[in-house]
């Protein structure tokens, strides 16, 4: 879906050939999301069958690698009406860190805040690598593609802390 | 590498009532030229305490602390003040602006303190202030500024001249994410730059600038959720 919509909004902008459309995705949203170049070509082939873009005159039997597509109007308007509509928001309720950590926390006897600091540690990490990454992509779009990625692991580690400090609460009612 | 902050089994006791309570106990870090790291933990953790006797601003029940390399348990008050007044920037948990004071003349203090003369001290707080972006309020009062550009100033202040030991806790206290940024990144280059920082926060995203994160939990260290940077993937 995103891949369909981030092509067709590229050929808003100008026409152009597969291998362009794959590096310029890439470049707005950053290297972390990985695209090869094969869901490119079955994309443009598809957005081509449904009318939504179309090649500069080509040969019917060229594939889809020596084509240059631009879109029709038929992809303008349906591209208007994705921008136009709110993306459902994606919640995993059942991520393998909230299930390790209501287990530990339902099992007698394990040690919780190990679990919950080597997840610290871990998250940690990937936020370092993240913002080293961030950096190097300052001032561009596709830092905001890291940027993304950067609230996720905030997220994680905010849950951690409301964990920890739910569990220290626990413990200083059972020991009341 | 060279260490410019050195704790070595640091402990710290506080009387509170009856109760003794250990803010810090047996705590070693080292933070080298070039290096910035991040304090984490909980609130009580110890977080303030270790920063106030990295600064030499309380002072350890039990260890030692080496700033430069000198031990700070054997300077003189006298000895202290001007160590801090040269090689420490600060920037508090609780702002302590001089409310009597611009914005101007708050960072230029500790400058003016150390003896510089007025003059160039407010062109090192003009400069100072303009890396913060606040380049247009120096001659604004604390009490005619939001939170945040308090803040600014304070950062300003804590950076002013040439420091080779920052010390800050929740500098982004009051700032949105996107100044927040900002000033965590402008810690990094001053480090990239030869300076060593200890930066205490609560917010993962800041602690992702750091080269390391030192995770405290009652006072200790919780090696398990702490970071080096040998650490791998
Ligand atoms: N002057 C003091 N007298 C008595 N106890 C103190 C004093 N200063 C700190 N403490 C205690 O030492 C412990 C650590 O305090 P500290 O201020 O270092 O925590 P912190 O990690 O900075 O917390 P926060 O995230 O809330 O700022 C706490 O239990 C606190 O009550
Ligand atoms: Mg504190």
């Amino acid at each position: 879906m995103s891949v369909r919509y981030g092509l067709l909004g590229l050929l808003r902008l100008a026409p152009a050939h597969g291998y362009q459309l794959r590096t310029d995705l890439v470049d707005v949203t950053g290297a972390t999301w990985p695209l090869n170049i094969g869901q490119v070509y079955s994309t443009l082939q598809r957005l081509e069958r449904d009318g939504l873009i179309e090649a500069d005159d080509a040969d019917p039997a060229d594939g889809p690698e020596r084509r240059r597509y631009r879109i029709t109007q038929k992809g303008i308007s349906d591209l208007d009406g994705w921008l136009a509509e709110a993306v459902p928001h994606e919640n995993g309720p059942r991520s393998e860190l909230v299930i390790k950590v209501a287990i530990a926390m339902s099992v007698p006897g394990t040690d919780v805040r190990s679990v919950l600091d080597a997840q610290r540690a871990t998250t940690l990490m990937v936020l370092q690598q993240l913002t080293k990454t961030k950096r190097a992509a300052d001032g561009k779009l596709a830092a905001l593609a890291v940027e993304w990625m950067v609230l996720g692991a905030e997220a994680e580690i905010r849950w951690l802390d409301l964990c920890e400090a739910q569990l220290t609460k626990a413990e200083s009612r059972g020991s009341r | 590498m060279t260490a410019i902050l050195e704790l070595l089994n640091v402990s710290r006791l506080f009387r509170q009532g009856s109760v003794e309570v250990a803010a810090l106990s047996e705590v070693s870090l080292s933070v080298a030229r070039g290096e910035l790291v991040a304090v984490m933990g909980p609130s009580g953790s110890g977080k303030s305490t270790l920063l106030n006797i990295a600064g030499g601003l309380d002072w350890p029940t039990s260890g030692t602390v080496f700033v430069d390399g000198t031990d700070l348990g054997g300077l003189s008050a006298a000895e202290l003040a001007g160590l801090r007044r040269g090689s420490l920037g600060y920037v508090f948990q609780e702002l302590n602006l001089v409310r009597s004071l611009t914005a101007a003349e708050n960072v230029a203090l500790p400058l003016e303190l150390d003896g510089r003369s007025a003059r160039e001290s407010r062109a090192e707080a003009i400069e100072s202030l303009r890396v913060v972006g606040m380049a247009d309020q120096v001659d604004r009062f604390p009490d005619e500024m939001s939170g945040g550009e308090q803040q600014r100033v304070a950062i300003a202040r804590g950076l002013v001249g040439t420091r080779r030991l920052l010390l800050a806790d929740e500098p982004t206290g009051a700032l949105d994410s996107a100044a927040g940024e900002e000033i965590v990144s402008l810690l990094r280059r001053r480090c990239d730059a030869g300076c060593a920082a200890l930066l205490v926060t609560h917010e993962a995203r800041y602690a992702g600038w750091a080269d390391r994160v030192v995770y405290l939990r009652d006072g200790a260290v919780v090696e398990r959720a702490s970071v080096s940077p040998d650490d791998d993937l």
